[in-house]
């Protein structure tokens, strides 16, 4: 709770800054507080409490996943700095839009109300509308902007929807309520309507097959910054998000449900995969490669015994790697039209380290040994074998596969390609950032218990 | 000192030769591969006077996953094959001007560093990751040195990932269910299933697709000839030398004794698949215009017999076979060298435009020669050990076997003496040949030192492994 509220006072303390002109120190100022921040929030780890009439409960859950939420919001300010080089003057408008997002996604995490749920999810829906179109001069943010917009708030009136029914079934938003009601009598037909609209709705909010259609537009024509807070902290909270409800509200999940999620989860992976196979705009291709992580993390919906720390480890890892991937291409395409894979051509031999960085997260992404994702994949497949989904396992390691191809060849780019440009300057956050997202990565690949066990 | 130290020195050897520099790059990685060798020689000391060289430690709880490394009589013949090939195939690169030769040394070293943990580690998760660690490094040396045209190169780099990738998942797989039965990722525990036929059939399959892509058998070879053909020759020879071998190692270490029954019920089938790959793999080099696809296919040939040898399981076949890894590992790293040293000088490897070396450069020949003939395994030198006692064993299994596995020495000459006239004999080339230098020649002398010595006085080798391989035998038939 102390979080959340020192989170918030962060962001106002972001609109101070601009009122008495100290624009240079808000970022130092903003990081440092982050970690303060992060600092409270460990230390509520052990401490689980329920605040306001169970509006906000504080479990070992939303403490961990705030941490990482946390984590990944440092490294997206810290970005902030040279991405918003010409926009001065703005830069505590952006800080502390992400600061109120960070504030919004911890809500989502940490809801014991329907009420608040839907609180944290307008908050970083909103916030993340003005960040998709905050490069108000460039079209195509406008575009993705108005698009995200619409298709968002469409969901999120889903999601609206959807708890009203659920309220109509059983008179009260409170999820230990509902849970509760929803094992012991006779259910009117509108709950399960009512989960399902709320289901859908979350499906939205991480893209996953068939409402993933705004994702590509959308990470296209947003900024490089915001497109990696989407395809990163916000697909992140939306899945632990959909994780907390689905394991709170019922928790025995029938079998037509998982049927659901199976299919979702194989035409996830599998429709995102094929489509990046054919992408050229690398943000685009990311945003492909996030849809079937999406249907990946969505498995750990079927079998919630011990699937929350392989959760956070599936997500920690995927998050770390998008982070660094993405540092690499805002360095790359600073000065680009586009983010084609052209930008890309002999990247290796222009910049070795940033080329290194960007292999690495790939080859984390595509599940290569040593690197968290493939520890992510496999403690996820050992999970899913263990409550016998052969057939979604074999699905899952098919479109491994596939998904070298398209990494691969971003990789081939910067290796075989000769360089069509110079490039120039040193800029020290970012390869700051990229550096320490990659060890944070390697790192857990070295160590994956530390955060497994968390929340055994 | 236990072996988990060789794993130490060549991992930092790979970053210190990074940080080297371009200049000194070669240099240092050298020192680095020396002294694991150095120290691999003083862990079988310790390993032949009865201490404890193996690791185990606990790494991951949940699931349970260990450090584990074991070193017996098969992981230490393996692990010498691979840190006295390394500083050869490294010493051999010396003449050779590299573009950021830091990196292309510190892969290198990187790579050995993989490939020695797949030879020791004992828990099959540790295992797939150094194996498919492995993977990355030749993936990088053959696609950034390598030659021939960048976008045919990018086919078949690519082509090689992607297949070995896919292969390796199944045997990911497999791991995992043996995980479910077993509770535990150890060889040791694997080993002590009791599982039901079916279940060992599949396991069998999911381990057989990794291994049939990376040895590779027929017709999971396709991807071979051409990545040899556009990998550098260092590249070749560490893929052909020693990587291969991690294959057939791991057929001997993890598929035949956790799946027997599979392996017995179907032996005629896999022992078949290594006899064809044999019979196709020297008709189809004979018909080679290249030099280095010639050896590539030549090679097919070679570990088809191999893993024919193995899947009779029987010592003398696993004996035989793990005595043809070696000496197979050093002839070819031998000939891919013998390829390299033609190309410096002539810049092609189609056969048809070298011929009449031998008069210009007469040690130069006798030490090909001298290698074409351990290649087709003449009497004296280790090939003939390896293949004879592979032969032996085959025969005990169906006569015809052998009879059809022993074209590998009747159709291995005819290509190989062939391949030399074509190379070395005839009228003097109007092409001036260099003579070989001082380094060159050094390190073929190593190679053929080796292959003699083992070839008349094979015994320390066997004493070493068999041993390990009798272990082996006993828990493959642990179960009627």
């Amino acid at each position: 709770m102390n979080t959340l509220i020192a989170i918030i006072g962060l962001g106002v303390l972001c609109l101070l800054f601009e009122i008495f002109d100290l624009r240079k120190a808000i970022i130092p100022a903003t990081i440092i507080g982050l970690l303060a921040i992060l600092g409270l929030d460990i230390s509520e780890f052990n401490s689980p409490a329920a605040y306001y009439n169970n509006m906000i409960i504080v479990s070992k859950f939303s403490t961990a996943f705030s941490g990482l939420f946390i984590i990944l919001t440092i490294f997206l300010v810290a970005l902030s700095h040279k991405f918003y080089e010409h926009q001065q003057t703005k830069i505590s408008d952006f800080i502390a839009i992400k600061i109120f997002l960070l504030a919004g996604t911890v809500a989502m995490v940490s809801f014991g109300n329907l009420a608040m749920f839907f609180l944290g999810i307008e908050v970083l829906s909103i916030a993340l509308y003005v960040l998709a179109s905050s490069n108000r001069l460039s079209i195509k943010s406008n575009e993705a902007g108005l698009k995200y917009f619409l298709m968002g708030s469409f969901a999120s009136g889903i999601i609206l929807f959807g708890i009203c029914l659920i309220y109509g079934a059983m008179g009260s938003f409170d999820v230990t309520e509902i849970s509760e009601m929803s094992r012991s009598a006779e259910l009117p037909v509108w709950f399960p309507i009512g989960i399902v609209l709320l289901f859908v709705g979350m499906l939205f909010k991480i893209a996953a097959v068939p409402f993933h259609f705004w994702a590509p537009d959308v990470y296209e024509g947003s900024p490089a910054l915001t497109t990696a807070l989407m395809s990163t902290l916000a697909k992140v909270v939306a899945i632990a998000t959909l994780y907390k409800l689905v394991t709170i509200m019922n928790a025995d999940i029938s079998a037509a449900f998982q049927l659901v999620i199976v299919i979702i989860s194989m035409a996830s992976m599998t429709v995102g995969n094929i489509m990046a196979l054919r992408q050229v705009n690398v943000k685009r291709m990311l945003a492909y490669s996030g849809i079937s992580h999406a249907g990946f993390m969505l498995m750990t919906l079927l079998s919630t015994t011990n699937a929350a720390g392989t959760l956070l480890y599936y997500t920690s890892a995927y998050a770390l790697a998008g982070i660094a991937a993405f540092s690499v291409i805002i360095y790359v395409c600073k000065n680009n039209e586009n983010e084609d894979m052209a930008n890309f051509h002999g990247l290796g031999k222009t910049n070795p380290l940033l080329a290194a960085i960007l292999t690495a997260s790939l080859l984390s992404m595509a599940g290569i040994p040593i690197f968290a994702g493939f520890f992510a994949k496999l403690f996820l497949f050992n999970n899913m074998l263990q409550a016998g989904f052969i057939a979604l396992v074999i699905v899952a390691v098919i479109n491994s596969i596939i998904s070298v191809g398209y990494y691969f060849k971003l990789i081939l780019a910067m290796y075989t390609k000769e360089p069509n440009e110079e490039r120039t300057g040193t800029p020290v956050v970012i390869y700051a950032v990229a550096v320490i997202a990659i060890v944070l990565n390697i790192a857990l690949g070295l160590f994956p218990s530390f955060v497994l066990d968390l929340l055994a | 000192m236990n072996v988990s130290i060789l794993l130490i020195i060549l991992f930092v050897g790979a970053f210190a030769t990074y940080l080297a520099g371009d200049k000194l790059a070669s240099k240092v990685a050298l020192f680095f591969s020396l002294s694991s060798l150095g120290c691999a020689i003083v862990l079988l000391n310790q390993f032949n006077a009865g201490e404890n060289i193996s690791v185990i430690h606990q790494w991951i709880n949940q699931p349970n996953i260990s450090f584990a490394l074991l070193a017996d009589g098969l992981s230490i013949a393996m692990l010498l094959l691979t840190l006295a090939l390394t500083p050869i195939i490294i010493f051999s690169s010396f003449e050779n001007e590299y573009k950021n030769a830091k990196a292309f040394y510190a892969l290198i070293l990187f790579m050995a560093f993989a490939m020695v943990g797949t030879f020791l580690a004992s828990d099959g998760l540790l295992y797939y990751i150094f194996w498919e660690l492995s993977l990355i490094p030749i993936y990088f040396i053959a696609l950034i040195w390598g030659n021939g045209d960048a976008e045919e190169r990018k086919k078949a780099v690519i082509k090689f990932f992607i297949y070995t990738l896919a292969g390796s998942l199944f045997m990911l797989i497999a791991f995992v269910y043996l995980y479910q039965q077993a509770g535990s990722f150890l060889l040791e525990d694997l080993y002590k299933l009791n599982l039901s036929s079916t279940e060992q059939l599949w396991i069998f399959l999911a381990f057989f697709l990794a291994y049939a892509i990376k040895i590779p058998l027929i017709p999971f070879h396709t991807w071979q000839a051409s990545v040899y053909q556009k990998a550098p020759a260092v590249g070749t020879m560490l893929l052909s030398g020693i990587m291969l071998k991690m294959g057939l190692y791991s057929v001997i270490r993890w598929q035949l004794p956790i799946a027997p029954l599979a392996a017995k019920e179907y032996m005629y089938i896999f022992i078949s698949l290594g006899i064809a790959g044999v019979i196709y793999g020297s008709i189809v080099a004979l018909r080679q215009k290249d030099l280095k696809k010639l050896l590539a296919y030549s090679s097919l040939a070679h570990v088809g017999l191999i893993a024919a040898g193995t899947y009779t399981l029987t010592i003398d076949g696993l004996r035989g076979a793990v005595l043809q890894m070696i000496a197979h590992g050093f002839v070819v790293v031998g000939l891919f060298f013998i390829s390299e040293i033609i190309f410096r000088r002539y810049e092609t490897r189609t056969m048809a435009e070298m011929g009449g070396i031998r008069s210009q450069s007469p040690k130069f020949a006798s030490m090909f020669l001298l290698l074409v003939l351990a290649s087709v395994a003449l009497p004296t030198t280790f090939n003939f050990v390896g293949e004879f006692t592979v032969l032996y064993s085959l025969s005990q299994i169906n006569l015809w076997f052998a009879f059809l596995g022993g074209t590998t020495i009747i159709l291995g000459a005819y290509y190989m003496l062939k391949m030399y006239q074509q190379v070395m004999l005839g009228e003097t080339n109007t092409k001036v040949f260099m003579d070989v230098t001082f380094k060159e020649g050094f390190a073929l002398v190593l190679i053929l030192a080796v292959l003699f010595f083992f070839g008349m006085y094979p015994k320390p080798i066997t004493d070493l492994i068999t041993p390990s391989l009798e272990n082996i035998i006993t828990q493959i038939n642990r179960i009627n």
